[in-house]
């Protein structure tokens, strides 16, 4: 069963096309990697997919509602985590969660309970009435990753998640989010230009150059198309493409990565 | 009969995460108090210098029985409300720039609740304003009028005239987009705001010209209703006062709720 449909999804910015007729599908409980340079349309199509922007063309459903028409359903069946930093650093712990938790309308009796086992699952019971912004990089990740999970979402979209962090702190929010997709069967849809990580977790890629869909499969049969007996995701990047994946990326996009990089420490 | 009922759990549900996301502003505000001290230093260098000065003067005219020192009391609360409110849109960009805006975009909240949040945070700091400028009021010998009645009428005026610049500020935020433009448009508002009211002078001594834009300009009801009962401890003319500030305020809202969300695109 599939939980994502996107239908030739479009989205021009006056004459400049982001996004030029986007067609995949995902499955309900896969992990799905969405990878592409910088300004190749990831987190257009993502800010698409969560209703923050609206479609030139085409449409999508999400747990079977359309972006265009049922926004209301599409944000209760997904949890978002942005490219930038979230959490609120002058709230607690406790507090950002909890925010969350009452604006995605988690039943008042089970709130408390929620927001410890989050804490207690992502290893951060000890930092609970710490303010957010003495956490580090690693930290604010996972705490980004409890805010949009507490509603229990079918599909955990991140955009470019483990931006700024170190092998140690990618490797640690890469744990609990695996551990997330085995408990609740969560979708999880994340965007990025790490194609190491994301050989390592993905059950299938989508790969993005210039709004364009280049590729799309399991990493496996992607790299056996090269013809190279050891090919990355990279060298798939290049086959399908012509180019680097360092060829490519706007000014804005490499700010803001550089932002939050800087942000996490 | 299903429309209303969709109807009134619109409006539920605004009032219930209007509530949630007030409180969150305000639990910042208690983590880091500081900010309310240097609010403070404004209304006291226009009491003690501004006001000083010109009461020496005695070029402007105030109503009977009024000292020029009293006759601006209410004009500098509403100066100090209107200070505050008008960096809500300035936060609205730095919480887009860090991706919290974003977020709350995405959850089933109703857009309106995100602006009314604002606005009730904007009007608790406008009232710790209320109560600073009272008491330099007092420290300075400026006899005002409370009783019970009147301060309840001041605390309902404060949060009215918070909450109208506030929306204000947003809608500014929306269209100009960057923190710089933001500052900049913001003072080019802010101060003729308040030089064409009748904060630190009457209506009474302005040119034909000025005195059609006082009328229109809701700062203007505002000082007027703070002055009838700050200074009177009566209410004459403050049920319009009020009356003009909400119709004011809730259309503003419906128009900051309507045009805010496009800050992030």
């Amino acid at each position: 069963m599939n939980i994502l449909e996107v239908e030739g999804l479009t989205k021009r910015f006056g004459d400049f096309t982001a996004v030029n007729e986007l067609t995949f599908q995902v499955g309900a409980g896969e992990i799905f990697g969405f990878l592409g340079p910088n300004g190749a349309g990831k987190s257009t199509t993502i800010k698409m997919l969560i209703t923050l922007l609206k479609p030139s063309g085409g449409t999508a459903r999400v747990d079977g509602h359309d972006i265009r028409q049922g926004s209301a359903g599409v944000r209760n069946a997904i949890g978002y985590v942005p490219q930038m930093i979230s959490v609120d650093g002058t709230l607690t712990a406790y507090e950002n969660l909890m925010l969350m938790a009452r604006l995605y309308d988690v039943p008042r009796k089970e709130r408390a309970g929620r927001v410890k086992e989050m804490l207690s699952f992502l290893r951060l019971e000890e930092h609970t009435d710490s303010l957010v912004r003495t956490f580090s990089g690693g930290m604010v990740r996972k705490m980004e990753v409890g805010q949009a999970m507490l509603h229990r979402p079918k599909v955990l979209l991140l955009d470019e998640p483990t931006t700024g962090l170190d092998p140690v702190a990618r490797q640690s929010v890469w744990e609990r989010l695996l551990e997330l997709n085995e408990m609740f069967g969560t979708t999880i849809f994340f965007s990025t230009h790490n194609m190491e990580e994301a050989d390592g977790v993905s059950d299938r890629v989508a790969i993005m150059n210039r709004g364009k869909l280049a590729a799309i499969g399991a990493t496996d049969g992607l790299k056996a198309k090269t013809g190279k007996p050891e090919a990355t995701l990279e060298d798939v990047f290049i086959f399908y493409t012509g180019n680097k994946m360092q060829e490519t990326g706007n000014l804005r996009d490499i700010r803001r990565a550089r932002r939050t990089e800087k942000r996490l420490g | 009969m299903k429309d209303r009922n969709t109807f009134i759990h619109y409006v539920h549900m605004t009032v219930k995460k209007s509530y949630v996301l007030a409180e969150m502003e305000t639990r910042k505000l208690l983590h880091d108090p500081t900010e309310l001290v240097s609010r403070a230093v404004q209304p006291l260098l226009w009491l003690g210098i501004f006001g000083q000065a010109l009461s020496r003067v005695r070029a402007i005219p105030t109503p009977e029985g009024l000292t020029y020192m009293q006759f601006i009391v209410p004009g500098i609360l509403t100066q100090s409300v209107v200070f505050v409110s008008i960096f809500y849109g300035l936060y609205i960009i730095m919480d887009r720039d860090t991706g919290i805006l974003q977020k709350l975009l995405v959850t089933p909240t109703p857009r309106l609740a995100l602006v009314w949040g604002k606005m009730i945070s904007a009007g608790i700091r406008g009232l710790s304003q209320a109560v600073i400028v009272c008491l330099f009021a007092l420290l300075m010998r400026i006899e005002l009028h409370l009783t019970v009645l009147s301060a309840i009428g001041v605390v309902i005026i404060v949060m009215l005239g918070a909450g109208f610049f506030t929306g204000l500020s947003m809608i500014i935020a929306s269209i100009v987009k960057t923190r710089e433009r933001f500052m900049g448009i913001g003072q080019v508002i802010t101060l003729p705001l308040f030089f064409a009211s009748n904060a630190i002078y009457p209506v009474s001594i302005m040119p034909d010209w000025l005195r059609v834009v006082a009328t229109i300009n809701p700062l203007s009801y505002m000082v007027s209703g703070l002055r009838t009962l700050m200074l009177t401890g009566g209410s004459a003319g403050v049920g319009f006062d009020m009356a003009v500030l909400a119709c004011a305020t809730f259309l503003i809202s419906i128009v900051s709720a309507w045009m805010y969300p496009k800050v992030v695109i």
